[in-house]
């Protein structure tokens, strides 16, 4: 299985239809990526299904970038 | 067999992503053989329901703009809709709006503009589509509209949008009156919480899901295809019989004290 940042990359190059290589875990979704508040939340519960998971509303707020999304999906596996 | 839907020319509205309940039900249409023509606010919308149609081998008859906070906006598009479809005979509104600030708390706190946004954006676009639709609906229609059991009872953090879907309902009424004798007729569903982009929007969301999973009769939730399927019994003749009427698609759960 691939690791969690990959997963999550597909998901943001598909949902954001971004470039791979834009994709890092600095960048930041509204300002790196260009994701209005809807893609947030669409982002977030398509990462909700892909990993089985529930990321209450507190989480959610706190994801920024790609990093946080990636570290709190890891610190809840 | 014919589908239930053969010939039938339906507009749906509010159609964001594969999650919407809009979404659902033009699958549903689909498979009953209905042309569909969709209306969007926003370009997003629009880019994400061209990649689903195209995904799911469906055809619009017309994808139209419409953003229904625009009087001219609407009779443009209706206009658009006449010029290159014609007749009617279907309308399904699933279209609401309230500041995502005002989705939580208190109710008491609501703003004036963000009671009044979510009147106009979720109630009050009912009665101007209808009023628009039903000029083209000259063979007879239906009219479909989508509600929640926060209008009936206080559901935690729904606040403003309860009472504007109270005022959905009742709007369903006085238009099944008006619009009756032309031969259309209005009602709405009351569907259980499913997954949208909207709904992730109302604080908890997640909270108030798994309760249906629990407690309702059913004992399961609620998801897009089972109220694709009861909005698409309004829109055909089996549903001939009735207007005005709300009908939970909730797994039973607004039965339970």
């Amino acid at each position: 299985m691939a690791d969690v940042f990959d997963r999550v990359k597909d998901i943001i190059v598909d949902k954001l239809e971004v470039d791979e290589s834009k994709v890092t875990m600095e960048a930041s979704f509204k300002e790196d990526l260009e994701a209005d508040s809807l893609d947030v939340v669409e982002l977030v519960m398509e990462l909700e299904d892909e990993f089985d998971m529930e990321i209450a509303d507190e989480e959610a707020e706190k994801i920024n970038t790609v990093g946080d999304a990636v570290n709190y999906i890891n610190s809840q596996q | 067999m014919p589908g239930l839907l053969e010939g039938k020319n339906i507009v749906v509205m509010g159609v964001a992503n594969q999650r919407s309940i809009a979404w659902g039900i033009a699958k549903s249409l689909h498979n009953q053989g209905a042309t569909l023509i969709f209306t969007n606010r926003q370009e997003r919308s629009h880019k994400k329901l061209l990649k689903l149609l195209d995904e799911n081998d469906m055809e619009a008859a017309l994808t139209v703009s419409l953003d229904v906070a625009s009087d001219e906006s609407i009779t443009a598009a209706f206009q658009e809709i006449k010029e290159k479809v014609g007749v009617i005979h279907g309308l399904v509104h699933a279209v609401a709006f309230a500041n995502r600030e005002e989705l939580q708390g208190e109710y008491a706190d609501t703003s004036r503009e963000g009671f009044l946004l979510a009147q106009e954006i979720s109630a009050f676009s009912l009665v101007a589509v209808t009023k628009a639709a039903k000029e083209l609906m000259t063979e007879g229609g239906s009219i479909v509209t989508q509600t929640y059991l926060g209008s009936e009872k206080v559901v935690r953090n729904y606040n403003v949008m309860g009472v504007a879907k109270a005022s959905l309902e009742a709007s369903v009424r006085y238009l099944a009156e008006d619009v009756g004798k032309y031969g259309i007729r209005v009602n709405a569903i009351s569907a259980g919480p499913i997954r949208t982009l909207s709904a992730k929007g109302v604080s908890g969301f997640n909270d108030i899901n798994a309760t249906i999973g629990e407690k309702a009769p059913l004992r399961r939730n609620v998801d897009q295809d089972q109220v694709g399927d009861a909005t698409m019994f309004f829109l055909s003749d089996l549903s001939r019989g009735i207007t005005g009427e709300v009908l939970h698609v909730d797994s039973g759960y607004h039965i339970i004290g």
